[in-house]
């Protein structure tokens, strides 16, 4: 685990919102990434963690070059993502793969399963169709079938398992880093660890980086090295996984914590801190985003906070910490 | 029983009147497919202020069994095949569908994982909620019947209940509907109240705070409720009883807190085993091999066997019956008594 392979600085990312009787009429404007800098080191797995419409998403398709900033950059070892042409750019499409939360939708149904594995190869690079063979072969192998199932079409597989080929078909590139978007958040949890287990395993084995996206905040403590909070648009907290879950700083942050269902009804309803709901991204509120919800919120915060270094690692954008 | 704190003040559930009894309910879906037995024989007793938890993985035949409850099964495929659903005494199974009419949403209602389906989009929240009293309760004034409606929203803390009336459903928050849905519910207070995957769609701040409301309402009105859940937690969080499905059938049933200690069925014991909460980062989690068989087409014996580590012969050859772990407590398994997976 070294230097960073990403870098995102700054980045910013606005959505017109369409409105008026036809639709057609811009009403506002969703910042739906406000300002957002963190960097993911190679080999290192990072975590992205918030409630839906944080921002989350975005960040990541705008890295994956899906979407233009609106400000900021996104570096590719120390390359702007954005500028990128010609060889380079071919090259980055090679190096950044994604899994998406739905493997439907980044499966076409009409594929065999080996053709969507061997896609990304065959897009952009000149490979024999024997080494392609052999690397489908292996890349089965690698997340759990045999080699004959590449003749299988997509129906013809379980949510788990599309999930695993979704997989393979990301790691036919060599590529270093995948982009996993809620990848199995649509699972049942017995499926789950399956997925899970082969992400770990994969991690150790290749030593590939992952920007990891995800609701359930024991998957991330278990799966992930660094872990940042998104909230509205905005990082708040930013450490190592470990230690969000036993020191978290940010109100926000510990509420999410707190919000975890029991796990044994001896402990049912010590969480459900009474926090009501994020208010619109349209309108976010003035200083601290979090000062409508948050039981500390002080005069001070209608100001807005900057983030600081409590420890190594560990930043929070908070005023119950800026002294 | 070591649930004392589970216990409501004053009678435990245990102690009161059954309103739902379900013996052995079967209801299968006729497609060009095949038969699939998407009930299958599910036998349990609800009392009144009881909550049962009903979780199992997709695929399982909750929602099927939900719907069968209410007689709201896919048409033309659905078919009852076997058993009674009496409530307060009535075999629902037995009446017309105009007869059910009568009873659905009124005696034995359902909350549904998306509130779309339970609101209209073209009417104000106060319109839907104003109709609902105003079946109820025959022809109150409209005084009184606005005032009913912002008590029913107040009742599952619905801020500002009185502007929230003028709202359409889409200009409300998904937990706040998820609330509305709740309180349209609650205005025939039901002695039966289902609520299908209620928190799924939820975030966990939302979700916490949601369970926590389901448990005051019922509370306060006593209804009895049924919990289908994917989520362990969800059924940690408001659950007596709980019973575990797989394949159309209970595999385990008993309180909530021996289910938890003591799991007595090695499904219910894999998927306890598979979150991740309190698995240390350089360990596996535990996982159950494979996916439930087609509802279409059954093995003999327990249908859990090709995924069981624990499986013998005798599981290959005929259905387990049921073993009493305790008073209430009981589990679908040729090796429940041995338990060769209590210790891990
Ligand atoms: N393509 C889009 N057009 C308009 N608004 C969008 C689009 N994608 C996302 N948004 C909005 O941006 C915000 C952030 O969304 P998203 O990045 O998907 O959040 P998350 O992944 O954390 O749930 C939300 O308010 C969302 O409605
Ligand atoms: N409309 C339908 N027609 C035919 N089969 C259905 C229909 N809906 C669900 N099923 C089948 O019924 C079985 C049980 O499904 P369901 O009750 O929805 O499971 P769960 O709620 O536990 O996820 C599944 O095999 C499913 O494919
Ligand atoms: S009956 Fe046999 S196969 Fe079924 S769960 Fe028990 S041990 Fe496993
Ligand atoms: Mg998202
Ligand atoms: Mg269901």
């Amino acid at each position: 685990m070294g230097r960073p392979l990403i870098e995102v600085d700054n980045l910013s990312k606005r959505f017109a919102v369409m409105g008026g009787p036809l639709g057609v009429r811009t009403v506002g404007h969703v910042r739906a990434v406000d300002g957002v800098s963190f960097a993911i080191n190679e080999g290192e797995t990072y975590a992205l963690v918030g409630e839906s419409g944080c921002g989350k998403t975005t960040t990541a398709r705008t890295i994956l070059r899906l979407f233009t900033p609106d400000g900021g950059q996104v570096r590719v070892e120390g390359r702007d993502v954005h500028a990128l042409t010609g060889v380079e750019l071919k090259e980055f499409r090679l190096a950044v793969q994604a899994v998406f939360q739905d493997p439907w939708a980044s499966l076409n149904p009409r594929m065999r399963a080996g053709t969507l594995i061997a896609e990304a190869l065959k897009a952009n690079r000149r490979v024999s169709k024997a080494e392609t063979k052999a690397r489908v072969a292996a890349l089965l192998e690698r997340v759990g079938f045999p080699a004959w199932k590449a003749d299988l079409y997509p129906h013809e597989f379980s949510g788990g398992q599309r999930q695993r080929i979704a997989l393979a078909s990301a790691l036919i590139t060599d590529p270093k880093l995948i982009v996993l978007d809620e990848p199995v958040s649509a699972l049942d949890l017995s499926v789950q660890a399956q997925v899970i287990n082969l992400l770990k395993d994969i991690q150790a084995e290749l030593q590939t980086t992952f920007l990891i996206i995800s609701h359930d905040l024991d998957t991330v403590r278990y799966v992930a090295d660094r872990v940042g909070v998104m909230y509205l648009g905005q990082l708040v907290e930013e450490t190592r996984a470990e230690e969000l879950f036993e020191h978290a700083k940010h109100p926000y942050t510990r509420a999410l914590l707190a919000s975890r269902l029991a796990l044994h009804p001896s402990e049912r309803g010590e969480g459900a801190p009474v926090i009501g709901e994020a208010p619109s991204p349209m309108e976010p509120p003035s200083g601290c985003r979090f000062r409508t919800r948050c039981p500390h919120a002080m005069e001070i915060c209608e100001q807005v906070p900057t983030m600081v270094q409590l420890d190594v690692g560990h930043t929070v954008a908070c005023h119950l910490y800026s002294q | 029983m070591n649930d004392a704190q589970l216990q409501y003040e004053g009678d435990g559930p245990a102690h009161r009147e059954v309103v739902l009894q379900v013996e052995d309910l079967r209801m299968h879906l006729h497609t060009r497919w095949g038969v699939t037995k998407a009930v299958d024989g599910v036998t349990f007793d609800l009392r009144a202020g009881e909550t049962l938890g009903i979780v199992g993985e997709s695929g399982s035949g909750k929602s099927m069994l939900a719907l069968s409850l209410v007689r709201l099964t896919p048409e033309p495929a659905s078919r009852f095949v076997g058993g009674r659903v009496l409530l307060d005494g009535e075999d629902l199974i037995a009446l017309s569908d105009k007869e059910m009419r009568r009873i659905r949403g009124k005696k034995i209602s359902r909350i549904l994982q998306d509130p779309h389906q339970s609101l209209n989009p073209v009417f104000t929240v106060g319109n839907q909620l104003k109709e609902a009293i105003r079946i109820h309760e025959g022809a109150p004034t409209k005084d009184e019947t606005k005032r009913r409606a912002i008590d029913a929203l107040r009742d599952v803390q619905v801020p500002e209940p009185e502007r929230r009336l003028k709202n359409y459903p889409h200009e409300m928050s998904g937990g706040m509907k998820q609330r509305v849905v709740g309180a349209m519910a609650m205005v025939y207070t039901p002695s039966v109240l289902i609520a299908d995957e209620p928190t799924t769609a939820l975030d966990v701040t939302i979700q916490a705070q949601y369970l926590t409301l389901l448990r005051d309402l019922q509370r306060r009105t006593g209804v009895a409720m049924i919990v289908i859940s994917h989520d362990f937690g969800v059924i940690a969080e408001t659950c007596d009883q709980v019973a575990v499905m797989y394949a159309g059938r209970f595999v385990e049933h008993g309180p909530v807190a021996e289910v938890f200690d003591n799991p007595s069925h090695p499904y219910t014991r894999g998927l306890l085993d598979s979150h991740p909460r309190y698995v240390g980062r350089g360990e596996r989690l535990r996982s159950i091999p494979g996916a439930p068989p087609e509802l279409s087409d059954l093995p003999a014996g327990c249908r859990f066997r090709a995924r069981c580590e624990h499986a013998v012969a005798a599981c290959g050859e005929s259905d387990p019956t049921p073993v009493r772990v305790s008073n209430q407590h009981t589990a679908w398994c040729f090796r429940t008594e041995e338990a060769p997976w209590a210790d891990r």
